[in-house]
């Protein structure tokens, strides 16, 4: 069958809810974008159906032929595979057949997946390969004879692997991964994926009852990381008066918050401290190994916090490496799937660093405890209380991009969520 | 299926059960304790039912059956125990919860000279303001224990978790 036909339309046609009408004011944004079940639906057509690339998963996590994950686009679960070549495959987690979720595990190796309810085999590039009784038994029974095994595999998605990160679309048509990227937000993606061989340290997984657009702005966010991380500033890994950078890609989809730690301890403004309730001086770690910055970027900036539209994060924090994976599961919640790496030339000792670093993220992380707690503070009041708008309106859309009390990049994805929404 | 890796030895090769019959209520004590301290959010009490150079990790059961070694946390050194429990209770932000830690099925293994190694199973039931109470974690601890001037203390605690699947946050440790 054609690779990707078979897919919901992508919503070119429908017409955006009469009765959600966005505010006049570009710096508010409704509570209906992270609450409506309809908007929700649109969203999955427009944004991860549409034209763009959704993140799927690492080369490094289906290293060898015949490795498998499972994944998702948007909601929709899939399955990505390593053929015998070499070449990657993502097709949809759904049995042509009667339609059981057949892929079963949360990785593996092997030639095919065969669906447990009849037997259904597909291979790694997700073609029907075999179907039981397909002539009946004594002549009776089976398959139509006009029943084509070519038109009844898996429905699969466009795929593209760029710098060892696998990518997929529904979209017939999509430009190159990096076309998508853009040239600055590209350079910035190309120091974290620098061409070098990964190695999956493992991966963690959580639900948040937060909706999915939450963890983007969450990551565009530089206003909320001093005064929600005071881990960041109690053990000075960052304070606001660190040189920092807020990339925004030109349509406003994808962003980087770029911040360059000093050495040694930061110099803590007057401005810093009074804010900061939690900031103490001279306060230090037990254990200060944790953080070390062993340098092994060719970049002026030792962090680099990166939103890739639709459902990716990339991060680089001193010697951590990870990835997050959006999950929509309803206007109410969403799953993250962090996959979490080194390089292949990593010693033990510097594994163990990356280990031991890693404890400043992960939903058991210094940081991601707040961040998912924080969000799920937000999804409760949005969606208890009486409704209203949220605010966005820090900084000023033409202010210099090193400007670091500013929601200026939350305001250029709703506009770009706007366009693509038709709302 | 390799989950199980420390479980496998016969029962029979236990040579004096009736001495590990002693050691597991010992063992159990040990865990009541442990459960009780982290209950109370006593982070600052729990770090002292370790050695100076524990090794203290919680990894998903799918990470550690596939030999992957990240840690939700993972702490060398009881230094690395004493910074979490400080940022427990100086630095981060949580909703306020009850705790609630079931620690059962203890088995002792292996007890060679002040060496110990057991496992036991454990619960983590977690409770926040006006919401039902969750399982936050279902897992197994893999110990190994050491006495110390006759008092027990972990060396070495990893705890796999079967709740691949985080509900938000582990905000206490296990």
């Amino acid at each position: 069958m054609d690779g990707t036909s078979g897919f919901p339309a992508n919503g070119s046609g429908a017409a955006a809810p009469a009765d959600l009408v966005w505010p006049a004011d570009e710096t508010q944004v409704p509570d209906w974008v992270y609450t409506d079940r309809r908007i929700y639906e649109r969203e999955q057509e427009r944004i991860f159906f549409g034209r763009h690339w959704n993140f799927v998963g690492l080369e490094c996590e289906v290293p060898k032929p015949g490795d498998y994950i499972r994944s998702y686009v948007g909601e929709v679960p899939v399955v990505v595979t390593r053929d015998m070549e070499g070449g990657f495959h993502v097709f949809e987690n759904r049995c042509a057949h009667r339609g059981a979720e057949y892929c079963r595990e949360y990785r593996g190796n092997t030639e095919r997946f065969v669906c447990p309810y009849h037997n259904w085999t597909y291979d790694l590039a997700g073609d029907l390969v075999a179907v039981p009784f397909r002539r009946g038994v004594k002549g009776k029974g089976g398959m139509p004879p006009g029943f084509d095994m070519t038109e009844h595999g898996l429905r699969k998605f466009k795929v593209s692997a760029y710098r060892g990160v696998i990518f997929a679309t529904a979209c017939e048509d999509m430009e190159p991964v990096e076309d998508y990227l853009g040239p600055g937000i590209r350079e910035q993606f190309d120091i974290i994926f620098d061409g070098t061989e990964q190695v999956l340290l493992g991966l963690h997984r959580n639900i948040l009852p937060g909706n999915w657009k939450l963890y983007q702005e969450n990551l565009k966010d530089p206003y909320h990381a001093t005064l929600l991380h005071t881990y960041l500033t109690t053990f000075g890994l960052f304070v606001t008066s660190n040189e920092s950078d807020i990339m925004v890609d030109p349509i406003g989809r994808h962003s980087a918050l770029l911040s360059r730690r000093p050495q040694g301890r930061p110099d803590v403004s007057e401005e810093d401290s009074a804010q900061i309730a939690a900031y103490r001086e001279g306060l230090k770690l037990n254990d200060e190994s944790v953080l070390n910055f062993v340098r092994e970027f060719d970049s002026s900036w030792s962090g680099a916090a990166m939103t890739i539209w639709p459902n990716m994060t990339a991060l680089r924090q001193t010697n951590i490496l990870n990835t997050r994976l959006i999950v929509p599961r309803g206007p109410d919640e969403l799953m993250m799937i962090w996959a979490v790496f080194g390089r292949a030339s990593d010693d033990e000792e510097m594994t163990r660093h990356r280990l031991r670093q890693n404890n400043i993220f992960g939903p058991g992380g210094f940081l991601g405890i707040e961040d998912n707690e924080a969000l799920k503070f937000v999804q409760d009041g949005l969606r208890r209380s009486m409704p209203r708008v949220g605010l966005a309106l820090l900084g000023d859309d033409e202010e210099e991009t090193d400007t670091i009390i500013t929601e200026r990049a939350i305001r250029a994805m709703y506009r770009y969520y706007r366009e693509t929404m038709a709302l | 299926m390799s989950g199980t890796a420390t479980a496998d030895k016969p029962r029979e090769a236990r040579a004096d059960r009736a001495a590990f019959r002693d050691l597991r209520l010992e063992i159990e004590e040990f865990h009541y304790d442990y459960a009780d301290a982290l209950e109370r959010g006593e982070v600052e009490q729990w770090c002292e039912f370790f050695t100076d150079d524990a090794f203290y990790c919680i990894v998903a059961r799918d990470n550690h059956e596939s030999g992957l070694p990240l840690g939700l946390v993972y702490c060398e050194g009881k230094g690395m125990l004493k910074d979490r429990a400080f940022a427990l209770r100086n630095t981060e932000m949580y909703a306020p919860r009850y705790l609630n830690l079931q620690i059962n099925n203890v088995r002792v293994h292996e007890a060679a000279g002040t060496t110990i190694r057991a496992e036991a199973n454990y619960l983590l039931l977690e409770t926040l303001v006006e919401e039902p109470s969750r399982i936050q974690q279902v897992g197994k601890y893999y110990d190994v224990f050491e006495r110390v001037d006759g008092r027990l203390l972990i060396a070495e605690r990893k705890c796999v978790y079967d709740s691949v699947v985080i509900n938000n946050c582990l905000v206490f440790p296990v």
